[in-house]
């Protein structure tokens, strides 16, 4: 065995390489709870892509044939109803996972340096899975798929010039049709995962390379044993290997609790509209798009001409804060000039495509944390009521947006909507104020519990 | 770990009450797949009326059988109306292009409709027909109207009227039907007999329906043993870290 262990270390660094990211990897003794999203969804990656496979097998992308052969999947292939609500029910899982997996960053400073780059690798596989979510949907081209695709897709027509010709081509028609299913199913099924199975790889290198963070947010690397090794330090492996599986062992439970008991979750994760064929004559009464979108939907859908003069007041918020940062002049005339440009722009553009504008904002401004956060600290343990406070009301307003996405529009409903955007804003524009301002508690030296 | 399965059962209990709601008003109506007997009769009544006009496309005839604990005898003779094999799809009688014509548009497959309407609405509509002159087919419904479907169970329901009450804007409202003429059943067998069919349509919308529940129970005993044990190997290695 050691012969032939010795054999393939010549050849490939297998046993270098499993040290470095297994056996001689340490992590900070002290993760909670909320460190085993990440592995977990590593683990969501692997099912989706396994049932996948097989869902891949028994599914024909055509529009004459595709709903068709999903309840053939259902009903006719041994275990298919298995594997779709496997695929299905995990695509919800996997958000769960990664949204508490971000929520784990933002509380204990994960994003903050050195891991910058880590959090924007994270960032763009955020993009891709909801790239990746948004194309699945269409697939079992149920009237809500076909109609949630007609509104996501048509969103591009609200950009100025171009918009009209890039629905077209995104389609491949001009309404959402067979030539669309195909080109989505060929997006989803390989395109799409081998760009996620690259940047997840990417992802942890780059964690591996700088470390994990912990709930104190101490870097354990400053604190070496005379060995070199971090005093606060245990081997991911066995350590973190059987404590993961726990984790794993306990979410799998939850998962298959509802795989096996409610796989529609209430229409949460299976629309009751979505057991019709699509039918291009017959809107749904309610257009909406699965949960895990719908946060950034009810933005969307709240940019209206009413909200756009108080997101000039924002706009002017956020140049003062800028020009106030930035200390050479030309770096200022820069900032006003953009936003000067920015509100001509808010005033002469349509609302619709301002709408449009913020849901990516909403996303590129969650990318921005690292260099928002100004705090001194990296843990929530250590900082101040202001950035508690901040963040508490951030979650809130974020499930609260989600919720608003699901529901109809109404006077009150755009109105909270409204609301919700703007703190959702605020939360990113004033953070550097806040994060400076309050004050925070000394960092012990040491790991706590 | 309590707090991570109290804290997302926490965040989705709400979502879980406002995704339920819809169109008020529905009876609410008890399924009960266990129940083998009911299953038969809904799926002898679905077949006798329903399949004349109504596809079941997505199921196949031995496939119910079998579910359902039909033999194949017994099958063969009284299901096989419209199909020649055990192992056809459950087509309807009425062809497509006729249907079109006769009423004006064909008659939808119902493999999924108690997926997509729900069992509730399902029972409430089979049996809120009510007459209206000026209706094409003279007939209309409470929970779908202008549906272009008639009142084909009217010999056994009878022909009811519906009473509507006008509110201070002019709206109407509806408040209750009238049996008019009673039909070759009770109310309350109707009820039953409408019971039955839903339960079987239930069905009909996810055959696996009838096998997952129990999967699932295994599954989860195997989990938490599962669990347990994991628990105890890391409690086991994490002994030396202090």
């Amino acid at each position: 065995m050691e012969k032939f262990m010795q054999w393939i270390d010549e050849r490939y660094p297998l046993t270098e390489t499993y040290n470095e990211h297994l056996a001689k990897y340490y992590a900070p003794k002290n993760f909670n709870w909320m460190y085993y999203f990440g592995s977990l969804a590593l683990l969501m990656l692997v099912v989706q892509i396994v049932t996948g496979i097989f869902l891949t097998m028994h599914y024909k992308p055509d529009a004459r044939l595709a709903f068709e052969s999903v309840e053939y999947i259902m009903r006719d292939v041994p275990w298919g109803w298995l594997m779709r609500y496997l695929h299905a029910v995990g695509a919800s899982f996997f958000f769960i996972v990664v949204y508490l997996h971000m929520l784990r960053g933002m509380l204990y400073g994960s994003h903050r340096s050195p891991r910058e780059l880590l959090w924007l690798v994270g960032m763009v596989i955020f993009l891709c899975l909801m790239a990746e979510a948004f194309m699945g949907y269409l697939l079992p081209w149920g009237n809500m798929s076909y109609w949630g695709a007609q509104v996501i897709i048509s969103l591009f027509g609200a950009i100025p010039y171009v918009g009209d010709g890039l629905t077209e081509w995104i389609r491949g028609d001009f309404v959402v049709a067979d030539a669309t299913l195909n080109r989505f199913f060929a997006l989803h099924v390989i395109a799409l995962p081998l760009v996620l199975a690259g940047l997840v790889f990417v992802h942890l290198i780059a964690l591996h390379k700088v470390g994990s963070n912990n709930p104190d947010g101490i870097e354990i690397k400053k604190n070496k044993g005379p060995d070199g090794i971090p005093v606060d330090g245990i081997p991911f492996h066995p350590y973190y290997t059987v404590k993961d599986l726990v984790g794993v062992s306990v979410f799998l439970m939850i998962y298959f609790a509802v795989v096996f008991f409610m796989p529609e979750f209430f229409g949460w994760f299976l629309e009751h509209d979505n057991f019709t064929p699509a039918n291009l004559l017959q809107t749904p009464t309610e257009i909406k798009p699965l949960w895990y979108f719908t946060p950034f939907y009810s933005i969307l859908r709240a940019t209206t001409n009413t909200l756009l003069p108080y997101l000039a007041g924002v706009a002017l918020v956020t140049m003062v804060l800028a020009v106030m940062a930035v200390k050479n002049l030309i770096g200022r005339a820069l900032i006003v000039g953009a936003t000067v440009v920015f509100i001509a722009g808010l005033f002469t553009l349509e609302a619709k495509f301002w709408g449009v504008v913020l849901m990516g904002l909403s996303i590129v401004l969650l990318a921005l944390l690292p260099w928002l956060d100004r705090s001194p600290v990296k843990s929530i343990r250590y900082r101040g009521w202001m950035y508690k406070t901040a963040i508490t009301v951030f979650c809130i307003n974020f499930l609260l947006l989600g919720w608003l996405g699901t529901q109809g529009v109404d006077e009150t409903k755009t109105l909270l909507a409204q609301v919700g955007t703007i703190i959702y804003l605020l939360f990113f524009v004033l953070m550097p104020v806040y994060t400076s301002l309050d004050k925070t508690r000394p960092v012990p030296e040491r790991l706590t519990k | 770990m309590k707090r991570t399965v109290f804290l997302i059962c926490l965040l989705l209990a709400p979502l879980a009450a406002t995704a339920a709601g819809g169109n008020g008003q529905l009876d609410e109506v008890k399924i009960d797949l266990r129940d083998k007997q009911a299953l038969q009769r809904g799926a002898r009544l679905f077949v006798n009326f329903c399949l004349s006009c109504h596809s079941a496309g997505y199921m196949r005839y031995d496939r119910m059988g079998k579910d359902l604990g039909i033999p194949e005898a017994v099958l063969k003779d009284n299901f096989l109306f419209s199909a020649h094999r055990p192992g056809d799809l459950m087509k309807a009688t009425m062809p497509h292009d006729d249907a079109k014509l006769w009423f004006g548009t064909a008659p939808p497959d119902l493999s999924l409709v108690a997926r997509s309407r729900g069992p509730e609405w399902f029972y409430t509509y089979m049996r809120s027909f009510y007459q209206d002159e000026v209706s094409p087919s003279g007939w209309n419904n409470r929970v779908f109207p202008h549906v272009a479907m008639p009142h084909v169970l009217y010999e056994w329901q009878g022909t009811q009227q519906a009473i509507f009450h006008k509110d201070e804007h002019g709206q109407q409202h509806f408040e209750r039907f009238e049996l008019t003429k009673a039909g070759s059943m009770s109310p309350e067998e109707y009820d039953a007999a409408m019971h039955d069919l839903t339960n079987f349509m239930v069905y009909l919308g996810e055959p696996a329906k009838l096998h997952r529940y129990n999967i699932g129970v295994f599954v989860l005993i195997f989990m938490a043993i599962f669990t347990l044990l994991m628990y105890a190997l890391k409690k086991e290695y994490w002994t030396d870290v202090k």
